[in-house]
């Protein structure tokens, strides 16, 4: 429980604790500027501003994946479940936090089976074959797959239209059983239909993991987060229940955002 | 632009593209003829003895030719011997090409990435012969102690290396970077990343790379004459001389009773280069 | 245990593989080549003797970097008109065309034939053509080699100029012809002055390859030691003289060999440098 700007959030048992989180790209110049934020449990959290804001920077700071790149510089602590992941082996903590990428990335080479439990598979994690098909069929199922896909598990996924690729990967990210599950603009990708069908979906996750989801379509956090972030230039503007920052938004720069003065 | 009379203009630019168009057939002429000169010499030698004897010594041609029957014997032993040397070559060449393009892939605009990339490319350029001297003085001189396959095979292998190189740094390239990120994001150690998803997605493209090299090698002939020098036996002892297709083509060329086999060894050779170039050509058309 | 590193390791060892593969080739040149720059010194270089008959031995190599120039430069002028037209046939006039197609495949094909088969189709083919066209010397020399040289090159050229010319951008081919341009005049003074730096890169880099053609020259080129005295005249190259004088070749004689070698590499190093920098360039 802490103060952010002239909020102040209160949120229980955290899945997630950001605090004073800065990343760089060149020296001085911030993508993520004093970030500081506690994630609520089994809900759905919205980061959403304009272009360039740093969203994307900041859900990639939590499982890490900036450090791929020698030239991004990552300052701050995030503590997930009580444990600070700066401590964690990445192999480790990215098992506890999945990400789902913007355009879907299913594995070409293999079939939607192996696509499901690659995290598996591409560790060396040895299990008996009737684990991993419960493993196969409960992910598929979570993600409303499973009777599409269930008589071609072993095709590659290639014939899959955007929307069921999206699922897919999604279903690969939960076999892992994750404590938080990241989402970069999942739909951004996607139709229409596509998209109502992943968010239907993200509404049904949250009652058994925590969701954090970068999103580019403030309509997309209305409909269906429970708690959103305003970010801009690297800074959080605001954050809060979504209904309340939606209704009577406490920034100026969230207001002109929502009322689409710019974004 | 100049603005002449109408009917110049035109009329340059008619005899322009005739011009264009018979130099075009020009430059194509040569492959048409070589390839009737080898088909119509060459084929009524090929059957499956010319593929699984060796050669027959200078006298018993000389019989043959002068009771006007066709030369007895084959090209076992140069088959043998460019396979041999193909093989060691490939395992020397195959492993470092590609871990080396994919230390290019993954450290872009690094200075040792660049430095190594730069030296690939002037590695590719050096002519055959000079990759022959090369394989001479540090293989059959102090190695070998005389002609080897080994020597003919680190001087084949010098040349498929920055093919390789290229070839697998293009094609991991090629690999969406969403792709590793995703492998990445599920917590695989880099190897396995590498190992597991990156060279399997990029496998047809690397494959086309390891098969074009291969196609370039097997017609060269004079690194192999400072090298593996040849053999009339087939042989399979990497520390003693080895013939070689191209080899044997250049014995039967300097040896008059012999001469009449160039043809269908160099059909051979032939065939065997374009095979692999339509082989890769086919695995490149698949992927698309 | 952090196999990242290890990873990481292994791959940064492998690249330096080819550099040691490449610093080791110029050491081992420059070491076999010293016995004879000790003996000759830099005039080596410009020396016209080939002796080796025991006690007077004298090795110099100016016939043969005569040759391999004369042999090249001929070589590319023969094959510039041909792999231009070819490029422009490909790429401007009947590009993405069936006929474009078998043509490009066939280009393809040239680059594909062992050098030892050009070498032999040079001889029993061309080269009775050529003496029944009046050309001295049983029909050796540089003519004839330069010829089948062009031929060899011509796929690296056509290639090369084929995607620069192709990557002219489309808006400005049709602004000339919206001016009422030929198409003759699209290609004088706009493709080709867009294109030209990869164009001229195209014929360095195949101008170096000519330079290490060994067997088609070696068939061809008559091997006599001397600096060539006319486009007929018979002659050598540095690659065919190391390929013919390998035979039993010992002390001096093989330094000498070594030493034109690495004249050889050092020439063809220099040239495709070049011929890459300017791509790089362009690019």
């Amino acid at each position: 429980m802490f103060k952010m700007n002239n909020n102040s959030l209160i949120i229980k048992d955290p899945v997630l604790s950001i605090r004073n989180l800065f990343v760089s790209y060149d020296k001085g110049k911030y993508a993520v500027n004093n970030v500081s934020a506690d994630i609520k449990r089994k809900s759905v959290t919205a980061i959403m501003g304009p272009s360039g804001c740093g969203k994307s920077t900041l859900l990639r700071a939590i499982n890490r994946m900036h450090e791929l790149y020698e030239n991004i510089e990552t300052k701050g602590e995030i503590v997930l479940n009580g444990r600070a992941i700066a401590q964690m082996p990445t192999i480790e903590l990215r098992r506890m936090a999945g990400m789902v990428f913007q355009r879907p990335n299913p594995f070409p080479t293999m079939s939607i089976y192996d696509n499901v439990i690659a995290g598996y598979k591409l560790n060396g994690i040895k299990m008996k074959r009737a684990q991993r098909d419960e493993i196969v069929e409960r992910s598929l199922t979570d993600v409303a797959l499973w009777n599409e896909v269930k008589d071609s598990l072993y095709k590659k996924g290639s014939f899959l239209s955007g929307g069921q690729q999206q699922r897919l990967c999604i279903a690969r990210a939960l076999a892992f059983d994750p404590e938080v599950i990241l989402l970069d603009e999942p739909t951004s990708a996607l139709d229409p239909v596509a998209t109502s069908k992943i968010e239907e979906l993200l509404v049904k996750l949250k009652e058994n993991y925590s969701i954090v989801m970068v999103t580019h379509n403030m309509s997309q956090a209305a409909r269906i987060s429970d708690y959103s972030m305003f970010m801009y230039l690297g800074e959080l503007v605001e954050y809060g229940k979504t209904k309340d920052m939606f209704t009577k938004p406490k920034d100026r720069r969230t207001e002109e955002y929502l009322t689409g003065k710019f974004g | 632009m100049q603005t002449g009379k109408l009917k110049i203009r035109t009329l340059k630019n008619n005899i322009f593209k005739s011009t264009v168009i018979v130099f075009s057939v020009v430059t194509i002429l040569p492959i048409l003829l070589i390839i009737y000169e080898l088909v119509s010499k060459g084929i009524k030698q090929i059957s499956f003895d010319f593929i699984l004897k060796t050669p027959p010594d200078t006298f018993e041609a000389m019989t043959a030719l002068s009771n006007g029957e066709l030369i007895p014997g084959g090209i076992a032993n140069g088959i043998a011997g460019t396979l041999f040397m193909v093989i060691m070559a490939s395992v020397i060449a195959i492993p470092v090409g590609v871990i080396t393009g994919i230390f290019l892939y993954e450290n872009q605009g690094k200075p040792l990435a660049n430095l190594t990339r730069n030296v690939s490319d002037i590695l590719q350029g050096v002519p055959s012969i000079v990759l022959g001297l090369i394989a001479y003085i540090w293989i059959v001189k102090p190695v070998t102690h005389g002609f080897s396959a080994l020597a003919g095979s680190v001087s084949l292998s010098i040349m498929m290396l920055p093919m390789i190189v290229r070839s697998t740094e293009e094609t991991l390239k090629m690999i969406p970077q969403t792709i590793k990120e995703a492998a990445l994001a599920l917590g695989v150690p880099y190897y396995k990343v590498i190992l597991r998803v990156l060279v399997p997605t990029g496998f047809s493209g690397l494959l086309t790379g390891i098969l074009l090299s291969i196609s370039r090698i097997l017609g060269e002939t004079a690194p192999l004459m400072l090298t593996a020098l040849g053999s009339s036996a087939i042989n399979f002892n990497i520390a003693k001389p080895t013939s070689a297709v191209p080899l044997l083509i250049w014995e039967f060329y300097n040896d008059p009773n012999m001469v009449d086999l160039i043809w269908s060894s160099s059909l051979l050779l032939m065939a065997m280069v374009l095979s692999l170039n339509i082989i890769s050509k086919r695995i490149v058309a698949r992927t698309k | 245990m952090n196999t990242d590193k290890i990873t990481k390791a292994v791959l940064q060892f492998s690249s330096l593989i080819i550099l040691l593969v490449a610093g080791g080739m110029i050491f081992s040149l420059v070491e076999g080549a010293v016995p004879a720059f000790k003996e000759f010194g830099f005039k080596f270089i410009f020396s016209n003797n080939w002796n080796p008959t025991e006690g007077k031995e004298n090795f110099g190599a100016l016939p043969f970097i005569a040759g391999t120039l004369i042999t090249s430069v001929t070589a590319l002028l023969i094959s510039l008109p041909l792999s231009f037209s070819a490029s422009l046939f490909l790429s401007e006039y009947y590009r993405r065309t069936r006929m474009a197609k078998v043509l490009g495949m066939m280009v393809d094909l040239l680059a594909g034939i062992p050098s030892i088969v050009y070498g032999l189709w040079g001889f029993y083919v061309l080269r009775p053509v050529l003496i029944d066209l009046g050309l001295p010397n049983q029909g050796f020399g540089i003519f004839t080699a330069s010829i089948i040289l062009a031929i060899m090159i011509i796929p690296y050229a056509t290639s090369l100029s084929n995607e620069i010319i192709s990557m002219v951008p489309n808006e400005l081919k049709e602004g000339a012809y919206s001016l009422g341009a030929t198409k003759l005049e699209v290609i004088t003074h706009v493709i080709v002055p867009s294109a030209r730096s990869g164009i001229v890169a195209g014929y360095i880099l195949s101008f170096g390859r000519a330079h290490g053609e060994t067997m088609a020259v070696t068939m061809l080129i008559g091997n006599a030691n001397i600096i060539p005295n006319g486009l007929f005249s018979t002659g050598n190259t540095m690659a065919s003289v190391i390929a013919n004088q390998f035979g039993e070749a010992e002390g001096l004689k093989l330094s000498s060999l070594i030493a034109i070698g690495l004249l050889l590499f050092l020439i063809t190093g220099i040239i495709n440098t070049i011929g890459k920098f300017i791509i790089k360039k362009m690019a």
